[in-house]
């Protein structure tokens, strides 16, 4: 089971973090410090696990983003580096060649794909493509009632007038 | 647009944040921006809804603090349209967790929502459900997502066995609703939900005995060949991972196999060929690949046994450990700690690959390494194995050494075949890191030490020569400062040669050179620089002629802040000084410790018990004395809780000195004599208590000492002593009998009356308390001190003084006088309120100081209570 997943920037700053398992305001702080510290400093070569409080962490760096995921002891660490970079794939497509400003300004979307890839820590979806379809719905539902509140409200104004 | 709303868009808000060049900027800027979002939930405005709460969880991501949002989200998640459920459900799972009691709210908004006609609003509320439900929720939404495993789209039923395993996990009991449906899941065709459906479906093994059955029953040949099918799919594009289609499906696949064929032989044989195959065909040039491999071989070391898999699966975790990739040489080290419970030979033909792993730049693979040589250990390679991780103990990161030096020590202590090598080991281990050695270790070190009698000129000579080249390592100093003070005489004079050695020349004056280094090196702590000056004592007896220099060096330590070491100083200085003649019978060398019993405090053994029987028997005290013995020492840093309080820290030189001198008034046979004589002795012994027959801390004392001199009478009386009469005997003897006394304390009255108890106890004075509580208020305590001056002086300035730890509360009320008349005649009492926070948990501890003139000269005693009455 996936405890967090947590997208760092270089600079250690945080782009993404969603919780899977309960840990209050200050411990998500706490773990998040930790963390950045622990990965941040390690070297390019070096393998994608760290070993922290009894858990492990799997990590990956793609350009200037770290992606991590936590996970148990008894997890297969190589999955969870395939499932790092699905979740990128997707994203990839979503964004078409997505880089670190997207997630900043469109970090609700990146929350989105991550809920069509994840529910309760564990992988829903191995297909890129059903994930991409089932966003791109959800996307165009949320178009469509946009599009009539507005054709609405014009229709109110004008009648207003 | 419209004119009047406030805000600023998103976007907008996230350059403004990102533009500030400070942190006091962004601060700022957010302070703007919560401000207005607080307006506008106060306003209650609808238009902006889900552009504020958006906003929220940018700020909250950046770690503001943003609850007043809370409610936003459920508003949200009750409007009627798809982009606000949206919204709020991605707000629902970023600000609250399943802790806060504003989710209970949402429970109604959910159950509507997951019978919404509109099946991405049910994804939503499913997806919500999954990832934050507490189990008040899960029991109350179980039926609909149970429903909802049926439903007609497949990207509803596999979000809805996501869903499960939370709720599952969050109520057991609720597991056997599911298995039926989950049956019918592994059927599908569609991967996602089979994805999902294979994972419900382990949660649910995991959880019941029953659900295992069934599903091993029912669904094993059908997941055998649902793999089958998919190792032998032809290429689909939508899955296609480096050639592989669905690994992740693959490694489900695996798993749940593993579960179901562990521990049942027909299962794991159904599975066989399947396994053989997936280990065999896979590629291993990619990651999803050695992913698949990485399961198979788990599943294979977890079934059960088969002949020719478990060779198959060491031969693909030797090809991984020879890797170039260190995610796999990883992931080799981990599986090979559960083989080697499998197989120890075939891991053990890895040993020299592993070993070079210990060594590697990567933390992460060091670990490991470390942990799996731990397990391939034994004893036909513990000493080439020691001598490489020690060699490489000289070179590794000094964050690395921690680890390192346990896990050394841990196998020299486990697997020594004899005590020199132990000693050479542990003493190298000492010499490169020191600093990193645990207490119990060195102190399990020096009782090898004490008990293998041969070796003791041969290690006080090594540790000589390696406290020459390294000073630092604290506890290379400490074994070295001890041992040099038991056996300095051995070093001097070459004593106890041992064929391999070389002879070495060593004065007297180097010796205490290497004292006296210590104990005024900068880091040197309290331990060491206490260990130091009881050393130098010795070495005063042992070296004759380095007395007088000695005597300056423990007297520099006069003017130390510490109190410990101040007052010790003052006290060696005037047994150096004054007490010529019985000085070598004070400092006579410690009395070999117990190795059994210190292994078995090291256990934890109920320790307290085994010595209190053992003393009840006259016969047994003078075997179980060692224990008491180390006790005392403070030897062994895991206390049991019985034990006396006086031999934790502070007290560490007390309690040797108490130890030390104890032999002392047995040798000298009448203990009447040494009452005029020794005031300072009887002061530092803190027996204090004139030792009239009736008094049991004279032969309790006794009984300590291992000196063969000691008489039967007071063994004798020994037996009394553990009678209650021990609750009358001094308190500084009532600590340290603590730790041994079979008597239940004095505290089986009824309720609310306690007996007064002897609170305090020294040649000259004699202190005690009575305690009454009030009712109504069980955590205050009244207590009434009494003072008595046992000597036929007057004491003028009399003064009490008194500490509790902070969960205690003292008042002290003014004392009925200042002038203590002697020879008993009257006294004074002062009331104590205390007033107990922890009352029924902990008990009152206190410690006093009492101070008075006599003849004009101050003099000053203190002690601690600890025999108060429990429940206090």
């Amino acid at each position: 089971m996936i405890h967090f997943v947590l997208l760092i920037s270089r600079q250690g700053k945080v782009r993404l973090t969603k919780w899977y398992s309960p840990y209050s305001q200050k411990e998500r702080s706490k773990v998040i410090r930790e963390l950045s510290g622990m990965i941040l400093s390690r070297g390019p070569k070096l393998c994608n696990f760290v070993e922290w409080r009894g858990f492990k962490v799997v990590y990956k760096r793609y350009a200037s983003l770290y992606f991590c995921m936590c996970i148990n002891q008894e997890d297969n660490e190589l999955e969870v580096l395939e499932i790092i970079h699905h979740y990128v794939e997707i994203l990839d497509r979503y964004f078409g060649s997505v880089c670190e400003l997207d997630l900043i300004f469109n970090f609700h979307k990146a929350y989105y794909i991550l809920d069509e890839v994840l529910i309760a820590g564990e992988l829903q979806e191995s297909s890129k493509k059903t994930v991409a379809r089932l966003v791109a719905t959800q996307d165009s539902l949320v178009e469509a009632a946009k599009e009539e509140a507005n054709s609405i409200s014009n229709i109110i104004a004008q009648a207003t007038k | 647009m419209n004119p009047f709303s406030s805000g600023t868009r998103l976007r907008d808000m996230i350059r403004a944040i990102r533009a500030c060049k400070t942190a006091a900027e962004e601060r700022a800027v957010i302070r703007k921006e919560c401000a207005s979002i607080r307006a506008a939930v106060s306003d209650n405005d609808n238009d902006y809804r889900h552009r504020n709460l958006a906003k929220l969880m940018f700020i909250h991501m950046l770690g503001y603090p943003t609850h007043f949002g809370q409610m936003e989200c459920l508003k949200l998640i009750a409007a009627p349209g798809f982009p606000e459920k949206r919204i709020g459900y991605l707000g629902l799972m970023l600000l609250l967790d399943e802790r806060q009691e504003v989710l209970m709210l949402v429970t109604n908004s959910l159950k509507q929502d997951l019978n919404h006609a509109n099946q991405y609003i049910v994804g939503l509320a499913l997806c919500a459900l999954g990832n934050i439900c507490s189990a008040e929720m899960a029991r109350d939404l179980a039926p609909e997502v149970e429903r909802l495993l049926q439903f007609r789209d497949p990207n509803i039923r596999k979000k809805a066995a996501l869903c499960s395993i939370r709720i599952v996990k969050k109520v057991p009991d609720l597991a056997e609703n599911f298995v039926n449906p989950v049956a019918s899941l592994l059927k599908e065709k569609h991967h996602g939900v089979l994805l999902t459906g294979i994972q419900l479906c382990i949660e649910l093994c995991n959880h019941s005995e029953e659900a295992l059955e069934y599903f091993r029953k029912k669904c094993t040949e059908g997941l055998v060949k649902v793999l089958k099918d998919v190792v032998n799919s032809s290429y689909a594009p939508e899955y296609d991972i480096s050639g592989i289609a669905d690994p992740f499906l693959h490694i489900r696949l695996l798993h749940l196999l593993r579960v179901l064929g562990h521990g049942d032989a027909d299962a794991s044989d159904s599975m066989n060929d399947i396994l053989a195959q997936v280990a065999t065909k896979t590629e291993s040039n990619k990651n999803a690949g050695n992913a698949i491999l990485y399961e198979c071989v788990e599943t294979i070391m977890s079934i059960e046994d088969i002949s020719g898999l478990r060779v198959l699966a060491i031969n693909i975790l030797g090809r991984f450990l020879s890797n170039r990739d260190n995610n796999i040489r990883y992931v080799a080290l981990n599986m090979l700690m559960k083989a080697v419970s499998v197989d120890d030979q075939a891991v053990q033909r890895h040993r020299t690959t592993i070993l070079e792993c210990v060594k590697d730049s990567d933390a992460s693979i060091r670990k490991r390494a470390l942990e799996l040589i731990y397990l391939l250990v034994n004893e036909s390679n513990v000493k080439a194995l020691t001598k490489e991780l020690i060699d490489y103990l000289q070179v590794s990161d000094q964050d690395f050494k921690g680890d390192l030096t346990a896990k050394i020590c841990s196998i020299v202590e486990k697997l020594s075949p004899d005590k020199i090598w132990y000693i050479d080991q542990m003493l190298k281990v000492l010499f490169e890191a020191g600093n990193h050695v645990k207490d119990e270790v060195w102190h399990a070190l020096i009782v090898v030490i004490t008990n293998a009698s041969n070796l003791h000129g041969y290690t006080v000579r090594l540790l000589y020569k390696a406290i020459q080249k390294s000073a630092d390592q604290e506890t290379l100093v400490r074994v070295a400062v001890w041992c040099i003070g038991e056996y300095g005489d051995m070093l001097v004079n070459n004593i106890g040669m041992l064929n391999l050695e070389d002879p070495i020349t060593v004065t007297e004056n180097d010796a205490v050179d290497v004292v006296e280094t210590a104990i005024k090196h900068h880091s040197s702590d309290l331990t060491t620089r206490a260990m130091c000056l009881i050393a130098l004592l010795k070495l005063s007896s042992r070296f004759p002629s380095c007395s007088q220099r000695i005597k300056d060096i423990v007297t520099q330590s006069k003017g130390s802040l510490l109190l410990e070491l101040q007052q010790r100083s003052i006290e060696f200085d005037s047994i150096i000084e004054k007490h010529q003649n019985i000085r070598s019978a004070l400092v006579e060398r410690m009395p070999v410790l117990d190795e059994a019993t210190f292994s078995g405090r090291k256990a934890g053994s109920i320790l307290a018990a085994a010595v209190s029987t053992s003393l009840n028997s006259v016969n047994g005290v003078s075997t179980s004395a060692a224990a008491p013995l180390v006790d005392l020492l403070d030897l062994g840093a895991d206390e049991p809780a019985t034990a006396a309080p006086t031999s934790s820290g502070g007290n560490f030189l007390q309690d040797l000195l108490d130890v030390g001198t104890s032999p002392f008034p047995s040798q000298s046979g009448t203990t009447q004599a040494q009452k005029n004589g020794t005031d300072v002795l009887l002061d530092l012994l803190s027996i204090g208590s004139p030792p009239p027959e009736n008094s049991s801390s004279a032969p309790d004392i006794l009984s300590l000492s291992q000196d063969n001199k000691i008489s039967v009478s007071p063994l004798d009386s020994l037996s009394s002593a553990t009678a209650p009469s021990v609750q009358a005997s001094s308190t500084a003897m009532m600590d340290l009998l603590d730790g041994f006394d079979p008597s239940p304390p004095p505290t089986k009255d009824n309720g609310t009356a306690y007996p007064p108890i002897v609170a305090f106890e020294s040649s000259s004075l004699r202190l005690m308390f009575n305690f009454s509580k009030q009712s109504g208020s069980p955590q205050v305590t009244e207590i009434v001190a009494n003072f008595t001056n046992k000597s036929s002086n007057v004491y003028t300035n009399f003064i009490f003084q008194a500490a509790v730890p902070k969960f205690l509360q003292l008042h002290l009320e003014p004392a009925s006088s200042n002038t203590l008349p002697g020879n008993g005649n009257e006294s004074i009492t002062q009331k104590l309120r205390v007033t107990n926070s922890q009352h029924g948990k902990k008990s009152m501890v206190m410690r006093i100081r009492i101070s008075y003139k006599l003849n004009n000269k101050d003099v000053l005693e203190e002690g601690q209570i600890s025999n108060f009455p429990r429940d206090l």
